[in-house]
Order: C-alpha cells, then structure tokens, then sequence
C-alpha cells in the first residue's frame, strides 16, 4: 500500500493514466478480497470498516424491504444498533434471538423468530467477546426453509485471519469483514455479496462501488486490506496452530492460578488466539489499569461513548448477572504474540488480581 | 508519591494535576463516569470526559475512566428520589462525595498502587500534630469545605487538594499559563443528572407519584392547593400559587408533613429558629465535647453563623443554638460545623506568600469539625 500514500494521489474515477492506475490497484484488489471470501469480483463493496459494511448490510437491506429484522442478542453493536436504526427510520420490526450459556445462538429460538415476512437476518461468525464460532450453516438452512425472502448477513469481522470464512460463510448473502483485523490498515474494509442483493445507500453522491458506496476509494487502505488477506489466507493454518498451543497455555496457566477465574463457554469451538475468562469478585475495570501497567493489553466487554467499560451484553445475553459481567476478561493473541509475550501474561494478570484482593496460587503464579 | 488525581474535564481538576505534577508526584488522571441517563449540564458527559483525556494527554500522563454508574444510581440518585418521597430536600453533591469520590473512587486508587488521590476542590488539607484538618480553600468566595464535611482523619490522610492554596483567578491564569483547552469553561453550577429543561421536578416525577397537598397557615386555615407536595421545600416562598393580594405578608414554607398532606406558610418571623436538629453527623476528628462554641453553615455559600453545639443522646446526632435566629433549614440539606477561629481570621495566615484574606462572615472559622443533615 505503500506506494499510494506516498507519491499515486489518482483518483481511481478519473479518466487519465494516474488514475487508471489507481483503478487498476483497486480492481485487482477487490479480486483478491472476493477470491478469500468466495464471491463474484464485482460484488464486493468496500467500506470504512466492519461498521459501515454491517450498517450497509442491515440498514441498506431494511430501507429497500420492508420486513422484521432478525439478530442474535450476541452480535457486534454495528449490528444490534443499526437494527434499532432500521426500527425507528424504517419501522422494521427487530427481533432479538436468544443465546445460550454456551455462547452460541439458540437455534430453536431463531427458528422461532423466523417466518416469510422476514427482511434481513444477521447472525455473526464468530463472537467478539468471548470467541464463540457460530452454527452458521445451520442457521442459513433455517433462514432459507422458513424465511426465504430474507436475505442472511454474516458478520465475519473476527473471521480472518484465523477461519476459512469462504467456506463457513458459504450459506450467508452478505459478508462484512474489518482489514485491522488481520494485519491490515485501520479504517478499510468490505462487504461482499454472494447474491445480488438490493439495498439503499448508506452514502450517496457518486457512483462508485455500483452505486451502492459513494466517495472516492481509500486507495492505500484497499491495496493494503487485499494484501494482508492474501498473506493472512496463506499462512492461515499455521497461525492457527501456533496461537491455539500459546493460548491453550495461557488459559490453562491463569485457571490453575486464579482458583476465582472460570473460562466463559468451555469446551465450545473458539477462534484460536482468544481467550476469554469471568474472574469472580474481581472489577476488570481495576484489573485492566494494572494490567496495562505491566504491559499487557487487555479488554474486558466494550467501551461506552467516554471511555468507561460497560458490562457486557454479550455475558448478559449468556445468562451472567451484571456484576460477575463486570469480571471478564479478554486476552487475545496475535501472529506477533510471542512465548515471552504469555509468559509476561502467565505472571502479571495472577499479579494484578491478586493485588486486587482475589486470591491466587502464589507457586503457580511464579511457575509462569 | 503516585497520586491518582479525580479529573471531571473542569479547569480545577485539570489543574490540580497540573500542580500534582510540578511538586513532583507520579500522575495518573481518572474521570468517573456517573450517569448514564439523560442531562445537558453535569460533570460527566462524553465532552467532559474527552476535555479531562485531551487534558492529560497536554500533561503527558494516562488517563482512564471508571465506570461508577451503578453505585452512583444506587447511593446518590435512588437516595435522592427517596428522600423527596419523604418530604426531605437532599443535596446529591454532599452523597456523591462520601459515596463516588471520596469513597468508590478513594477505595479504589490503592488497590491500583496510588497512595493518595488529588480532587480540584477548593479545600486544604492541613495537619495539626497527628491529626489531619479539612479548610476552608483560599478563595473563600470559591470554598467547598462545606461539601466535604464528611472526610475524617482515615480520607483526609489520603486525599490532596493541590487547589485550595489558589483563588479562582489564579487557578484560570494557571490553566492558562499551561494551554489547557479548559483553562475558560465554565464552572458546573447544577446538580449533575438533572438536565436543565425538565429540571428537578421531571426528573422527580418520572421516579415517584407526585401528589397535590394543601397550604395551610400557621392557625390552621386552609389556604389552597399546591401541585407535587414532594417537591414543595421548607423556606420556599415562590410558586406556592399564593397570591399577594390576599397576603400582604411574603409567605414562606414553615413546615412539610406528608402524611396530612399538608404543607405550612407562614411569615418569616414563623420560619426563623434558634435552635437545629442534626443528624448522620460525621465528625472530622473526635465528637466535639458539648457546650462548644461552634460556626455553623447551613449553604453551601452561606454566611457562617456563631452557636453552641449542646450534643446528644446519640454520638452522631445533637443540637445546636445559635446566637441568632435564622431561617429554618429543610430537613436534609447539611449542616457544617467549623471551629469558631481566632476572630479576625487572616492573623493565623498573615504574611504567608500568596496569602488571600479569609472573609468567610469575619469569623475566622475555617476548619471543619464535622456535619450532618438537618432533621
């Protein structure tokens, strides 16, 4: 991408040869990212992010349909919040389904919510917080028996660069991917369409992305989303073998550490490098202060308008009360995550939550 | 010392950080997040929070945010709505700092390696032999000692109020000085989760019925209606619906009894008293020995009167004369006793650099003995 922030300012709807060459790179681009996804070259629209593809999937989708939107009570708030923006621009109705404990979505209960006046279902692939993998052939066959005119949109934004998204995506219309997510530059991403797919624009005053994404291309940010895809695609099993053995350990160490800490949905299919834990009696809000002093970076539920943590909705959806949802704690581990990198986790997140009054086992914690 | 520094996005805490930097402390900033629901004023709102964050990011420190919603809703706005329901006119400021900032907040800054936290209240912390003593701030005009009355000696040991040696000028021309984007806002006025368009009796009513009572004087005779008798408070002389012409005499709010429903006007000679009932007292150091001549406030900028403090049955309730009558204070609002001082206040300071005279009623009195609620 580098040569597009550097020196190539073409804009790719011009008709001259910078141009062109801008056009080049996003065309090409947008054939590797619907390579990796498993859809038609021309039916990718890129995006600001995961945000806006989610936002362009379940609102574009409620302003050209009239109809019930259908969500799991787990998805990413780009989801949950543009399907309340659907309800009170559009009046679709929005049904919320249930999750179990387990942290997968109730298959029975979406049935339930689905019936042929239904616009739009969104159900992610896999779960941000706590890493769930989603059941989401099965919910495609549910949404084409019961629901057939609606559409499917998967939200696979923590698919790549660890899941084969083309092949467990296969059963959605509509895919939205994020490129921070898998080494790419922040503020890029794409929403890919397995059909064609009528939707009103979020953005208009262009033609750009057939009509349906005006403005003119974040050329770096696309040339550099492909190329991280490429390369993420390519090194895909091997990153995952090699995050699921250090992530294995690190959960393995902090549980027999913190004898307060259980693992959230155990023995459900997670993605490889998140691990997600509930501490008992133990703020996440203080534990992440003293966790970011030691050097890791680590996340609990999401963040509201200021900066303060909420308690998950994703850990309410799964049946926590709010207050042992204000005790979770998200570890995830990257290609760059090192051996030295959980070792440093293994001794400070015992530390931190030990000096936050949780009890741990001081020959485990220095075991780490 | 690590010093964990209360910072609301105002100029007060922006520079109490500021200062806690330059006497060379280790700082951190954190702002709490308080209310969730609906406000166009108060001390946390998302451009308040980003004011306090871009602050610490001028001072190069870290910032974080704590999410106090839930305590705050349950120990300052549930309590507040109760004591509405039981005639009683709280102050939420005074709940908000013995139960978020100097309880929650304070609570929490050792348990992240802080030895002590720092607010931008104008107040000082001094020490007396072993004893630690809550001032009146520099800026008498400015003082929130009264709203910190409920500190004792195991908060006040751990708590630092870098601003109380400044007047208001000095702290802007500081702020200033430094470049912070909050060296010009304005002082927070109003109780922070109520917004300025429904005002407190929206957000009263939207929590607890509010039902009419009526007005009755003094001899019994009643007087008309009045809307939301929760809302009606002793000393309250306007919007009664009482008309001048049939009193030629301004009437005010004597007295509130809920259960008859009633609510009492009288002139002011009616509503002046001699002698308070407090209660929930908190003492700064030891009880004070009854029979000790004290400085009583009644506001948070009210002028400081001379009583006697008689004591009580209970440790953390008593009376208290006055040299002179005053207004009746509506039961719940606080009541502060200060140490009467040496008569003409400024001796005890004079010739200190950067000195302001103490012009708190020229008394003198500036060091908190404790307080409570009125009965």
């Amino acid at each position: 991408m580098e040569p597009w922030l550097s020196g190539s300012f073409g804009n790719p709807s011009g008709s001259h040869g910078v141009a062109r060459a801008a056009r080049k790179a996003i065309d090409e681009a947008r054939d590797k990212v619907a390579a990796f996804l498993g859809t038609a070259p021309g039916d990718v629209v890129f995006t600001s992010g995961g945000t806006e593809a989610a936002n362009l999937a379940v609102l574009g989708r409620a302003g050209a349909a009239a109809g019930p939107v259908v969500v799991s009570a787990i998805e990413h708030h780009a989801v949950l919040h543009a399907a309340q923006a659907a309800e009170r621009l559009f009046g679709s109705p929005v049904r919320v389904v249930e999750v179990g404990n387990d942290g997968i979505v109730d298959l029975t209960a979406l049935a339930a919510a689905l019936d042929r006046t239904v616009s739009i279902v969104s159900v992610q692939l896999v779960n941000n917080e706590v890493g769930t993998v989603q059941p989401l052939s099965e919910v495609a066959r549910l949404v084409r028996r019961r629901a057939p005119g609606a559409v499917l949109h998967t939200d696979a934004v923590q698919g790549p660069p660890w899941l084969d998204v083309s092949r467990l995506a296969a059963g959605a219309d509509m895919v939205s991917i994020s490129a921070h997510k898998f080494g790419g530059p922040q503020g890029v991403g794409a929403l890919a369409f397995r059909r064609p797919v009528a939707l009103e624009p979020l953005i208009y005053g262009g033609p750009q992305e057939r009509e349906r994404r005006a403005g003119t291309h974040n050329v770096a940010g696309i040339v550099g989303m492909a190329a991280a895809l490429e390369a993420a695609g390519q090194q895909r099993v091997e990153a995952c073998e090699r995050a699921r053995r250090l992530r294995d350990k690190l959960r393995t160490g902090l549980l027999a550490s913190i004898p307060a800490a259980h693992e959230t949905a155990p023995g459900q299919e997670k993605l490889p490098g998140h691990c997600h834990l509930v501490i008992d009696g133990v703020e996440s809000e203080a534990l992440l202060v003293l966790l970011d002093e030691y050097g890791v970076a680590a996340s609990a539920g999401s963040a509201c308008a200021s900066g303060a943590m909420e308690p998950s909705h994703v850990l309410v959806a799964m049946g926590y009360p709010a207050e042992e949802a204000l005790g979770a704690l998200r570890l995830t581990l990257g290609h760059t995550t090192s051996e030295a990198d959980v070792a440093i986790a293994l001794r400070a997140v015992p530390a931190a939550v030990s000096r936050l009054g949780g009890s741990v086992m001081p020959a485990m914690a220095a075991a780490g | 010392m690590r010093v964990l520094v209360a910072m609301s996005g105002g100029v007060d805490s922006s520079v109490a950080a500021a200062l806690m930097l330059r006497a060379g402390h280790e700082v951190v900033g954190a702002t709490m997040k308080l209310w969730g629901g609906p406000s166009d004023s108060g001390c946390c709102s998302v451009a308040d929070v980003e004011d306090a964050r871009r602050v610490c990011q001028q001072l190069g420190i870290a910032h974080h945010v704590f999410n106090f919603t839930s305590d705050f809703e349950r120990d300052v706005v549930t309590p507040y709505v109760e004591a509405h329901a039981r005639a009683r006119t709280p102050n939420p400021c005074i709940a908000c700092n013995a139960h978020l900032k100097f309880g929650r907040f304070l609570q929490r800054a050792p348990l992240l390696g802080f030895d002590a936290i720092a607010t931008g209240h104008h107040a000082r912390v001094t020490k007396s032999g072993t004893t630690w003593q809550l001032r009146r701030g520099r800026d008498v005009a400015k003082d929130q000692s009264y709203v910190l009355y409920m500190l004792g000696q195991a908060e006040l040991a751990r708590v630092l109020l870098p601003i109380g040696e400044l007047t208001k000028e000095h702290v802007r021309r500081a702020a200033s000085d430094l470049d912070l984007r909050t060296a010009g806002k304005p002082d927070s006025q109003d109780v922070c989760f109520i917004s300025k368009t429904g005002g407190r009796a929206s957000f009263v009513a939207d929590r607890i019925p509010l039902r009419e009572g009526r007005l009755v004087s003094t001899s019994g005779d009643d007087l008309g209606a009045v809307d939301a008798l929760e809302l009606v408070t002793v000393g309250q002389r306007r919007g009664l619906g009482l008309h001048a012409v049939s009193l030629p005499e301004r009437r005010y709010v004597v007295d509130v009894d809920l259960p008859r429903r009633t609510a009492t006007v009288g002139t002011l000679e009616d509503l002046l008293v001699e002698r308070l009932q407090i209660e929930d007292l908190s003492w700064s150091h030891l009880p004070l020995v009854p029979d000790t001549a004290v400085q009583v406030q009644l506001s948070a900028h009210g002028r400081p009167l001379r009583g006697q403090w008689l004591g009580g049955p209970e440790p953390d309730s008593g009376r208290i004369v006055l040299e002179e009558p005053t207004r009746r204070v509506a039961p719940g609002q606080a009541v502060v006793l200060y140490a009467p001082g040496s008569g003409d206040g400024a001796a005890a300071d004079s010739g200190r650099v950067g000195h302001v005279p103490d012009t708190g009623g020229g008394l003198g009195g500036e060091v908190v003995l404790g307080g409570g609620t009125a009965a």
